[in-house]
């Protein structure tokens, strides 16, 4: 059952941008892409606790901010090393001026 | 207070550290406004470019003058310089293309990594895992898998690893062990059984390589090969150790505030450019993405928040050389930090 929640407005994300969201005590990491799309993964990098939202976006790639782990937000895949465990993505939709994330 | 620490990776400390909840702690950072942070974040290829064009021209230079004019005063002048660039610039290199944070395009990095790598004698794949290891437990004993100066410090050993005395051996030590398929029970803690296979080809390719230069020096009946490659790694190591002594060393251990175990000091350009910034060190350890280009601007807009910099490599040395000293019979004893305004970092040691 999708359950989508209203995670941020659009102009709270600049470009090739990331923010934080929490809800129900999750962390999730919205994105707005180079190509003005948004997506969403959970907030903590799959390698060691570290906030995504910290990073650093280049293109469609998070760097992690602790050891440079970097992952495609688009799909979640891990791009190599310290990265082991491809991240969780979240299906996102444009509802006027607020990001939906569907956390299911 | 420890007084007896175990600095294995397998030992009582590692699990005391883990209980304790040092390991994979929350550490203080200084705020930055995210704005900010994403300039001073900005990958850019211009200034590695232009540094790694210098390093390699000045490396093609001088070791072909020392070649060219061998065997005499001006080819050993020439060498001295050559292994700085060799044995001690490329400690600098093999860390910040690690981070991923010289170039911005990707493959730059990968290419400059694994050259620095063959040139520091550290394994592309085990040092990687080793220095992510480093920044999530920097200074934590049992934990940080790169302290150079222990509590007690062996004075003797660092100091004759100024020439690679102890690095070298153990380095080709390694070598052998990942060649014939394994890791050290210590690296097996921290590099992951996937990655392990690139570590065993890539000691059978070096150990080709040294093999070969071994080999034209035994029939050409001179050194001069490995004057080229192989003991530059040892005559000039000195800078990379001179440097990589004033990163931690006096400072407290079991903290998880950078401001407590960390240095920045200034320095001269040229050591600077073989250092490539890190003398700017509590910053880089606060905010690894941060290139090392950009890290006299990070320092500028964070340096109110952390303790004074050592004016210099002589006053870093003058601060630590003496705590080192007295931990020969005082091992307890460290230097602890004043931390400006609001800072009483979680963690500061007692």
């Amino acid at each position: 059952m999708p359950n989508w929640i209203v995670a941020c407005g659009i102009d709270d994300i600049d470009r090739e941008d990331v923010i934080p969201f929490e809800h129900n005590g999750c962390g999730y990491a919205v994105y707005r892409s180079p190509d003005d799309m948004f997506y969403a993964t959970d907030g903590m990098c799959t390698h060691e606790r570290t906030m995504l939202s910290d990073g650093l976006v280049m293109d469609h790639i998070i760097e992690c901010p602790k050891h440079n782990g970097r992952f495609d937000y688009r799909t979640g895949e891990g791009k190599g090393a310290p990265i082991r465990v491809n991240l969780k993505t979240y299906p996102t939709r444009v509802d006027g001026s607020t990001v939906s994330i569907d956390i299911g | 207070m420890t007084l007896n620490r175990d600095y294995s990776l397998l030992g009582e400390d590692s699990r005391r550290a883990v209980e304790l909840g040092l390991s994979q702690a929350q550490w203080y950072r200084t705020e930055v406004p995210r704005k900010r942070m994403k300039e001073l974040m900005r990958r850019r290829n211009g200034p590695a470019i232009r540094d790694t064009l210098l390093w390699i021209g000045l490396l093609a230079l001088l070791g072909g003058l020392g070649v060219y004019l061998w065997f005499s005063v001006w080819s050993l002048l020439c060498f001295a310089a050559y292994g700085v660039l060799y044995g001690s610039a490329s400690d600098a290199r093999w860390h910040e293309c690690g981070h991923g944070t010289a170039f911005r395009t990707r493959w730059m990095n990968i290419v400059v990594y694994h050259l620095a790598c063959f040139m520091i004698m550290r394994d592309p794949t085990v040092w990687r895992w080793s220095h992510a290891r480093h920044h999530t437990d920097t200074i934590i004993v049992g934990r940080d898998p790169e302290i150079v100066a222990h509590r007690p410090p062996a004075l003797g050993h660092i100091a004759a690893n100024f020439l690679g005395i102890f690095d070298v051996p153990l380095a080709f030590r390694h070598m052998v062990i990942h060649a014939s398929g394994r890791l050290t029970s210590e690296e097996a803690t921290f590099v992951p059984d996937t990655e392990s296979p690139r570590t065993y080809w890539t000691a059978r390719v070096w150990l080709l390589i040294y093999t070969a230069v071994v080999v034209a020096c035994v029939s050409s009946g001179s050194i001069l090969p490995a004057m080229v490659i192989g003991l530059p790694r040892l005559y000039g190591a000195w800078h990379h150790l001179m440097t990589g002594l004033t990163q931690h060393s006096g400072l407290a251990d079991d903290v998880t505030d950078h401001r407590l175990n960390s240095r920045t000091v200034y320095m001269n350009p040229i050591s600077r450019f073989v250092y490539w910034n890190m003398n700017y060190h509590v910053e880089h350890h606060m905010y690894p993405m941060v290139p090392f280009h950009a890290l006299p601007a990070l320092h500028a807009e964070i340096k109110d928040d952390l303790p004074a910099p050592a004016t210099s490599i002589a006053a870093a040395f003058g601060e630590f050389m003496p705590v080192l000293l007295r931990q020969r019979k005082h091992p307890e004893y460290c230097i602890h930090r004043q931390l400006p305004g609001r800072a009483n970092a979680v963690g500061s040691s007692s």
